[in-house]
């Protein structure tokens, strides 16, 4: 049998408050914390709450025939801790019915892996703890890169953690004319299967879902049954990857989002040969077709697939510089504090804000920005950032004092 | 003696240093009991009443008056135009004018009722405001004969020191704050410029803001430099400032606060910064303000990987400034092109030494500066360095920078303004 591979993408990064210079060596407090439970709150009612209560609804009904998979970032569980601990018991009530599988990620959805492994590393186990802490000792399989960055060498990193999987985006550049729609392994170690994202009908589903442009508006639970029967019968599994908030937070309620997914299993089950399965049925199952190749870093980000939604313009490649700059400086200090916000400002998205590919993906990219511009957003994280490394640097000389 | 004075703003309505200085040449000239008829094309009623304050708004014109036609008449030329804003650089300048120009209203009806709501701004009918402040400047003259003389201050009054003088036949002195070369550069505003030229040659006499303005004005509008006197600025207040704000960052901060322009010469100062770094990392540079130029100033900060040391505040108001002022270890005026230039002297007042760039008006009153070439940014690093590092030249233009501000008065402006005023009606009779 066939298979549908849903995994959706939880997060929220922890967004800064605006911070002026005046601020640096006086307000170490970075955070807009009214700005955050208000994100969070408005999004746990538009888009967590009811959709948690859909999946659990649909998993009851087909008795584990539908599943599906998560992956949830540090930030984003924090919030969750601190603002909606609603949202965290409906996301147990999912784990606990045994056909959720949730994925091991960064712990602040950090661009780590391109700059440091040590970091990376950390920033895996980091989440990993915190994925056993609050769903009763849960242990992922299979990893998520942060933005699904992946490249061979990543791949290696992932393997060398134990992973069994990973999952990417399936980009053009680098499939060429082979199909997203088998498992395939990393070029380096090959123990690493990896997944890859149809970006086809993914982005169906999660971009053009509610485009009334569209040709294909409405889409439709027998439409989509169409295209995925039109799929030659030798690929074997379709990864649905998407942002969790597509449901209700980017696509409204209103767009008959929601009708959608609740009708997709039934329409499956009753017209085709798919099932559903999580990431690591799908590697226990599905055996590698060959090695896919990627030299070089690749993204689910915007049409170029890669990197540059975060990194490449010198506001981004500056601030991202400086921050790594103080790796050293985080690891001789023991403060829970200072790991904290050392985590916290490595989230993509605070390079993403700066983004300035202002006229192609730039309508999605100020969707998402808490700032009027990427030089506003830039200024504030240069400032915060002044401010932490005044204190890296009073804290080591405490530390150096008392010893 | 008598002068009729027109203006275009005055405290607390102003939006540039135009108001502040005529409001230290009344403040003086009050000091050496000499009458003042202000005009200002709005008064908000809260003005210190230091002078006879004359509101344009409340001006009806008298029609009948045949002169006035002819006045009208010469001010068409005006029209051409219709939208200008100054003190803007020449990028957001284009962005105005494209808009302008599809968004024009007709000046002619406005401009012949009785009268005229001025408002006073650097708005988008600021040419059909100047063209109406000119008209209202005639029947002023018409109506009152009481004054010796005119006096207008820049462009934007220069059509109604004209009207006055025609109307009256009295001597006019045209007041040069700045002109259109320091605001736009080479890209000069046609109709601005022709306003500038005509005020200047129709004037008996000039004044400049600095021995640089009057050499513009020599070399760019063809005045004579006989007609020409330098009235350098002066300071409505040179007690030091003791501010009770705290810097809150371990390293020493350089500072340029002003509007990110062509005209302030922002891209010098980066470059300076960078240098400066390159030796001594414990600097912290900050740029305060906004302009045109500000997200270039960000992007090449960026690129010089200087960002962790390099700040922005936007544009500061208020106590923010003053904070600024207090906190910072050297202020740097880079300007490209600036008649004068006060900014400086109010770093001085914070016992802050300051560099400045030798093409500012300001510093041929500020010997206890470092003075550098705008351009020079190996000269603006080097500067910075040392009254960064050397205590001895820091504290003594700590020192010697405040006894000289209290040389910096109105009183003395006016004073020999008065003397200026006195040679012109002795020629004229």
């Amino acid at each position: 049998m066939r298979t549908i591979c849903f995994y959706f993408q939880v997060h929220q990064p922890y967004r800064l408050k605006p911070y002026r210079f005046f601020d640096i060596g006086e307000d170490h407090h970075y955070w807009d914390d009214f700005l955050n439970r208000s994100v969070m709150r408005r999004v746990a009612q538009k888009c967590y709450l009811p959709m948690n209560a859909l999946l659990l609804e649909l998993i009851n009904k087909y008795d584990g025939g539908f599943k599906i998979c998560f992956s949830m970032s540090g930030t984003f569980l924090d919030q969750m801790e601190s603002y909606a601990p609603d949202v965290l018991e409906s996301f147990r009530k999912l784990v606990d019915t045994g056909h959720v599988e949730l994925l091991n990620e960064t712990n602040g959805h950090s661009l780590a892996s391109l700059k440091s492994k040590n970091e990376f590393k950390t920033m895996v186990r980091d989440h990993q703890e915190k994925i056993k802490k609050l769903f009763n000792g849960y242990t992922p399989k299979v990893f998520r890169n942060t933005e699904l960055i992946y490249s061979d060498q990543i791949g290696e990193m992932i393997a060398e953690m134990g992973f069994e999987a990973t999952l990417t985006e399936g980009a053009k550049h680098i499939l060429g004319w082979k199909s997203p729609n088998y498992v395939y392994c990393n070029s380096i170690e090959p123990k690493l299967k990896v997944l890859l994202k149809n970006f086809q009908l993914s982005d169906d589903i999660a971009f053009r879902f509610g485009n009334k442009t569209w040709a294909d508006y409405p889409l439709t639970t027998d439409k989509f049954v169409k295209w995925i029967n039109n799929v030659p019968q030798s690929e074997e599994v379709i990864n649905l990857f998407m942002d969790y908030e597509t449901f209700g937070e980017h696509q409204w309620a209103e767009t008959g989002i929601f009708e959608f997914m609740k009708h997709l299993p039934e329409a499956v089950f009753k017209h085709t040969n798919y099932g559903f399965s999580t990431p690591s049925e799908v590697v226990a199952k599905v055996p590698p077709i060959g090695k896919i190749h990627v030299p070089t870093p690749i993204s689910w980000a915007d049409e170029e697939r890669d990197l540059t939604a975060w990194l490449g313009n010198d506001l981004q490649d500056e601030a991202f510089g400086k921050l790594y700059e103080l790796e050293k400086m985080v690891n001789q200090i023991d403060d829970a504090e200072i790991k904290r916000d050392w985590t916290y400002l490595q989230t993509s998205d605070h390079f993403y804000y700066m983004c300035t590919k202002f006229f192609s993906d730039g309508d999605i990219h100020s969707y998402f920005s808490p700032y009027d511009s990427p030089y506003d957003a830039f200024i504030n994280y240069m400032n915060v950032l002044s401010d932490f490394v005044l204190r890296l640097k009073e804290k080591l000389k405490e530390q150096e004092a008392e010893a | 003696m008598k002068v009729l004075m027109f203006g275009w703003e005055f405290p607390p309505h102003i939006s540039g240093g135009l108001g502040t200085a005529c409001y230290g040449l009344v403040k003086g000239m009050v000091h050496h009991k000499q009458e003042v008829i202000f005009v200002v094309p709005k008064l908000w009623g809260d003005e210190e009443q230091m002078a006879d304050f004359v509101n344009a708004s409340d001006i009806s014109i008298d029609y009948r008056e045949k002169k006035f036609k002819s006045i009208w008449k010469n001010l068409t030329y005006l029209e051409v135009s219709s939208f200008l804003v100054p003190y803007l650089g020449p990028e957001e300048y284009q962005k105005f004018t494209d808009y302008a120009i599809h968004d024009r209203a007709d000046v002619d009806e406005s401009i012949f009722t009785t009268k005229y709501e001025f408002s006073g701004k650097y708005g988008k009918n600021l040419l059909e405001e100047v063209s109406r402040y000119a008209l209202t400047g005639a029947q002023i003259a018409r109506d009152r004969s009481d004054f010796d003389i005119i006096h207008a201050h820049d462009w934007l009054s220069f059509p109604a020191g004209i009207a006055a003088k025609e109307i009256s036949g009295k001597p006019l002195v045209a007041h040069v704050h700045a002109t259109e070369f320091d605001r736009s550069g080479q890209s000069v505003n046609k109709p601005v410029y022709e306003i500038e030229r005509a005020g200047m040659h129709a004037a008996d006499h000039v004044c400049a803001v600095s021995q640089l303005t009057k050499n513009i004005i020599i070399d760019k509008y063809g005045v004579p430099a006989h007609k020409i006197s330098v009235l350098h600025n002066a300071v409505l207040d040179a007690s030091i400032i003791k501010s009770t704000y705290n810097k809150k960052v371990p390293e020493k901060i350089v500072t340029f606060l002003g509007r990110i322009t062509f005209q302030k010469g922002p891209e010098y100062f980066v470059e300076a910064a960078k240098k400066v770094l390159e030796r001594d990392p414990n600097v912290r540079f900050v740029m305060a303000g906004s302009g045109d130029l500000l997200n270039r100033m960000i992007d090449r900060v960026a690129e010089l990987r200087i960002a962790d040391k390099f700040h922005f505040t936007g544009f500061l108001k208020g106590d923010d400034v003053d904070h600024m002022y207090a906190i910072s270890d050297v202020y740097v005026m880079p300007s490209v092109s600036e008649p004068f230039g006060i900014s400086p002297l109010e770093a001085v007042r914070h016992n802050t030494p300051v560099i400045i760039s030798k093409q500012s008006g300001v510093a041929e009153v500020l010997d206890n500066a470092i003075k550098v070439d705008f351009w020079d940014i190996d000269s603006m690093a080097d500067a910075t360095f040392a009254l960064l590092h050397y205590e001895g030249i820091s504290k003594m233009f700590k020192e010697l920078g405040t006894e000289e501000l209290k040389k910096l008065k109105w009183e003395h402006v006016a004073a020999k303004l008065v003397t200026i005023y006195q040679k012109i009606l002795a020629e004229k009779s």
